[in-house]
């Protein structure tokens, strides 16, 4: 019951959001999101004290195709649950930011309804329930990024994404159907099959069925994270969205595709993840070192950002595929830190973006003289983004790097580019904004305001406590990334 | 039967009606009588149609039967007709001398939809898509002065003469082949050993059935009227003719080849399949290619069509389990999102003359509902979640399937360039900037209308979110 409380309360406050305007509209948008991440944080007590059991929620959806409406919360979905009620009311203070929005309530409508889309994909227990959240977060997004957005490209540059995700998600559908197909009855049903987790996890099918089951499941996630070569909408729809659509883009959203794999790919068709481990190995680390290429010759900070964030992702899909433990733990620590990390640096990208204008690293420089405060935020954002050690970055891209290891040493080699690359073009970036000759803006930009340093709080401490104490949340993925390879490896 | 009679009657009722000269009685009349007639429909539900204690279902020496199958897709033009009835308004206001009428020869075709879905006797069947035919052909000429509409209503009235001939001629060389018009003892002919050697006239007669009601269902390749007939039919009927037509040629296409023909699937099972991917191909194709939203509408429409002959490839023998669910299910998805789309579209065509979509420019701002319900419906036609169109599509794929999952993909890959157009509209709504020609002014809806509009998109995202309560039905 508090896991469906959990999914739709979002849903029923964007609801009520229809009701108020101005800056009631604010406060109850703010105030739900905050009172969400308390009941994150509630399931995260339940969980600790009684287990996932109790967070269980079973009911007849169609009963005669035997689809319930599951959803449930173990380590791996609380992690997920938890970044995304940390990010969400960050993203909406920064929504706040922008007075220019027109319809601003509905824009924190959007942001709450795509929410309950997220946590409901990250709690999903039953295929179809999984697609139905899967879809429902496209929509909300799809208006954010462009309806708000000015970028005169914004119609062609939305639709592509949509479409390209969309195509990609019918195909996972497509493959869940099959699957569905092939399932027996579930226990006490009347129904022929059944669409939960469990019975697809039962099923043992064919190493050749599995083989293009695999790429019809896979192209959801492909175009989600996405994958080198299914990215191209994706810089162009992180540069030119608005910051909190892009935000809950890069954040949150990419998330969805390697949950997906973790959750719903491995352990559904290990056979043909077996088969394709190598390609899928090959494309992940080319596309790390493509994105760290770009982002070198970058001038835009939101489009440096955006092909970093996907070399970055790069990695943790090459930690997924090595299918060994620590790269699985390792994927989910470094989900919670480059969600963290991300949604930090868009921050930083659109504080300057507001002062100044501009995004361009050519009109900017000198900046750090006036912005002390600013400076610090966006140097530990970008630390951690460059995994320094003792911040949430470091561990998860160690435990990355340590399992593509395991899997080939020359492989490891390569992703480990990874930190320098990234090295690279992070500080030349921060160089050429803050640092350096004097701009037209050294002068009158203002530094942070109290209420903006409240924003990058949570994500400094969540970057030291990722850092510090990556145990948490390792300790709580441990059991189910081990249960996923004990599926994929019968 | 109780339907049927009250729908005669009043629709002869309210013709005297008409010499009042006043249309304020005629749509408060009009909708009682619908939501009279919807509410007694449904209560021969699991009750055979004795419920009144009047009349015994099988009527007329046996040529009707009420059955669940027939109360369910009846409620569905009756809802339809229901819905879609509001969006009349302006016939009301703009004085329409016609109106008795139109609205008399609506509750005509609807006795005849009616007949359509309930026959058991292939001459109820005909006379059936007769009345609805016939009623049909007038209306969409009902826009006397309006050139568009003339065409559209000869056009319809010529191509749709030749089909009922064919239609005609099928019937008789089916009868000839099996001497029964009877749907079950039909059955019991074609699959006695005796008859063996009448194959040939057999067949030619069920592919001239097949043309015949796939003409009426506008499924390619004889859905070329459709585009020009839709045009240039007023968007009032437009939206009667994709909706209530539509739903009860596949109630009755499903009936006669899962009760009548089973034995004689051979040669209508590969023909209902070619035909289905040609409808989901030109269909889709066509809609992607229009700039006026009333014409991708009815290419759409063709393309729905493609989605429902799927549904009846998976028919097997009986009315009822997953292929007449999915039928079922999705023709209610379809109607609904389809009125509230054309709702829509004639609201914004009525007061800013503009049929394209850059016509819709700027509503995101102007009339939020309408842009709001406009853009469910088009996620409900696109079958994307949280809308009753993706059940629909859901029910009928599963239910293909396991018979053949090459046509599945086929229909998943055109869903997919389905998405592309229906977009469009949404785009134009939320994102575009409006063009010089297009007032910005909001437009004017009144609350009977806007009320309709929020129960049919509210309706939608029932269907999308809680289908259970109507997906175990048949």
């Amino acid at each position: 019951m508090l896991t469906a409380f959990l999914v739709f309360f979002p849903l029923a406050a964007a609801l009520l959001l229809h009701f108020a305007k101005g800056a009631a509209a604010r406060a109850l948008a703010l105030g739900a999101a905050l009172l969400e991440f308390a009941v994150a944080v509630f399931a995260a007590i339940t969980y600790v004290r009684s287990g996932p059991a109790s967070l269980d929620f079973n009911l007849n959806w169609i009963p005669s195709a035997g689809i319930t409406f599951h959803l449930g919360i173990d380590g791996l979905s609380l992690c997920l649950v938890l970044l995304t009620t940390v990010l969400v009311p960050i993203i909406l203070l920064t929504a706040f930011r922008h007075e220019e929005y027109e319809n601003p309530g509905a824009f924190y409508a959007l942001v709450l309804f795509m929410q309950t889309g997220l946590l409901g994909v990250f709690t999903a227990l039953d295929a179809f329930v999984f697609y139905f959240f899967w879809e429902v977060a496209l929509i909300p997004i799809y208006f954010l990024a462009g309806a708000w957005s000015r970028h005169e490209r914004r119609i062609q540059i939305t639709f592509k994404f949509f479409l390209y995700t969309i195509i990609g998600s019918l195909f996972m559908l497509a493959g869940f159907v099959y699957l569905y197909m092939q399932t027996g009855p579930a226990a006490g049903s009347l129904a022929a099959h059944s669409s939960d987790l469990q019975a697809f996890y039962n099923l043992k099918l064919g190493a050749s069925t599995q083989a293009w089951l695999f790429w019809l499941i896979f192209a959801a996630f492909a175009v989600k994270m996405p994958i080198f070569p299914f990215h191209t909408w994706q810089p162009d729809t992180y540069t030119e969205s608005p910051a909190p659509a892009t935000m809950l883009l890069s954040g949150i959203m990419l998330k969805m595709g390697i949950y997906g794999c973790l959750r719903w790919l491995l352990p559904v068709v290990p056979l043909g993840v077996s088969q394709w481990q190598q390609l899928v190995m090959v494309l992940a680390i080319i596309g790390i070192v493509y994105g760290a290429i770009i982002a070198i010759r970058q001038d835009d900070m939101k489009k440096l950002i955006a092909y970093s964030s996907l070399s970055h992702v790069g990695l943790m899909i090459a930690g997924v595929f090595s299918l060994k433990a620590i790269g699985l733990q390792g994927a989910v620590v470094q989900m919670l830190a480059h969600g963290v990390n991300v949604v930090g640096m868009f921050l930083v990208a659109d504080a300057i973006e507001r002062r100044t204008g501009t995004r361009s690293l050519a009109d900017l420089g000198g900046l750090t003289r006036r912005t002390p405060l600013l400076s610090v935020c966006f140097l530990v954002m970008l630390l951690s983004t460059v995994a320094l050690p003792l911040t949430g970055g470091f561990v998860g891209e160690f435990l990355l790097l340590e399992g593509v290891y395991e899997f080939n040493a020359w492989a490891g080699a390569v992703a480990g580019l990874t930190i320098i690359f990234s090295a690279v073009y992070l500080l030349r970036m921060y160089q050429r904004a803050m640092l350096g000759p004097e701009s037209a803006y050294s002068d009158t930009i203002t530094d942070l305001s109290g209420a903006e340093l409240l924003m990058f709080v949570p994500l400094i401490v969540l970057v030291f406590w990722l850092g510090l104490f990556p145990g948490t949340f390792l300790h709580l993925s441990e059991p189910v990334t081990s249960q996923i390879l004990t599926v994929v490896g019968r | 039967m109780l339907p049927l009679v009250l729908l005669s009657v009043f629709g002869i009722v309210n013709l005297f009606l008409g010499f009042l000269r006043s249309n304020r009685v005629l749509m408060p009349f009009v909708l009682v009588v619908l939501a009279l007639v919807f509410g007694l429909n449904l209560l021969d539900w699991n009750h055979a149609g004795s419920i009144t204690g009047l009349f015994d279902s099988p009527y007329i020496s046996q040529m009707l039967t009420v059955d669940n199958y027939s109360v369910a897709f009846s409620g569905i033009v009756l809802l339809t007709a229901l819905v879609l009835l509001p969006f009349s308004r302006s016939y009301v206001a703009a004085g329409e001398p016609n109106l008795a009428e139109y609205y008399s020869l609506l509750l005509f075709s609807l006795v005849g939809a009616i007949m359509m879905v309930s026959y058991n006797h292939l001459i109820m069947l005909f006379v059936g898509i007769e009345i609805l035919s016939i009623s049909m052909y007038c209306l969409a000429g009902s826009d006397k002065r309006n050139v568009r509409s003339n065409e559209a209503a000869l056009k319809y009235f010529l191509q749709g003469a030749f089909a009922t001939g064919i239609l005609l001629f099928g019937m008789a060389l089916l009868y000839g082949a099996t001497g029964t018009f009877q749907l079950s003892e039909l059955a019991a002919a074609i699959a006695a050993p005796a008859n063996q050697t009448l194959q040939p006239m057999l067949y030619v007669g069920v592919l001239m059935m097949v043309i015949g009601i796939g003409f009426k269902v506008s499924a390619a390749p004889f859905h070329f009227w459709t585009p020009d007939v839709y045009e240039g039919t007023p968007t009032f009927f437009t939206a009667f003719m994709s909706t209530v037509v539509k739903t009860a040629g596949f109630a009755a296409f499903l009936k006669l080849l899962v009760v009548a023909l089973p034995a004689a699937s051979p040669v209508w099972l590969p023909t209902i399949a070619a035909m289905c991917v040609l409808t989901l191909l030109l269909g889709n194709i066509g809609a992607a290619v229009q700039s006026s939203a009333k014409r991708m509408l009815a290419y759409s429409s063709v393309s729905h069509a493609g989605y429902l002959l799927l549904g009846l490839v998976a028919g097997q023998g009986k009315l009822s389990g997953p292929a007449a669910q999915g039928i079922f299910f999705y023709s209610l998805a379809y109607s609904i999102a389809t009125v509230a789309a054309f709702g829509v579209l004639k609201l914004v065509a009525d007061q800013r003359q503009r049929e394209d979509y850059a016509g819709l420019a700027g509503l995101g701002r102007t009339n939020p509902l309408l842009a709001f319900v406009l853009t469910v419906a088009m996620l409900s036609l696109g079958g994307i979640p949280l809308t009753g169109g993706f059940f629909g599509k859901f029910f009928i794929f599963t239910a293909v399937a396991p018979v053949n999952i090459w046509l599945v993909v086929f229909a998943v890959v055109m869903s997919m360039v389905g998405i592309y157009y229906y977009l469009r509209p949404v785009i134009a709504m939320y994102l575009r900037p409006a063009e010089p020609g297009v007032p910005q002014t909001p437009i004017v809806v009144d609350s009977f209308q806007s009320i309709t509009l929020v129960i049919l998109a509210a309706l939608t995202l029932i269907l999308g979110i809680l289908p259970g309560f109507l997906s175990g039905l048949l």
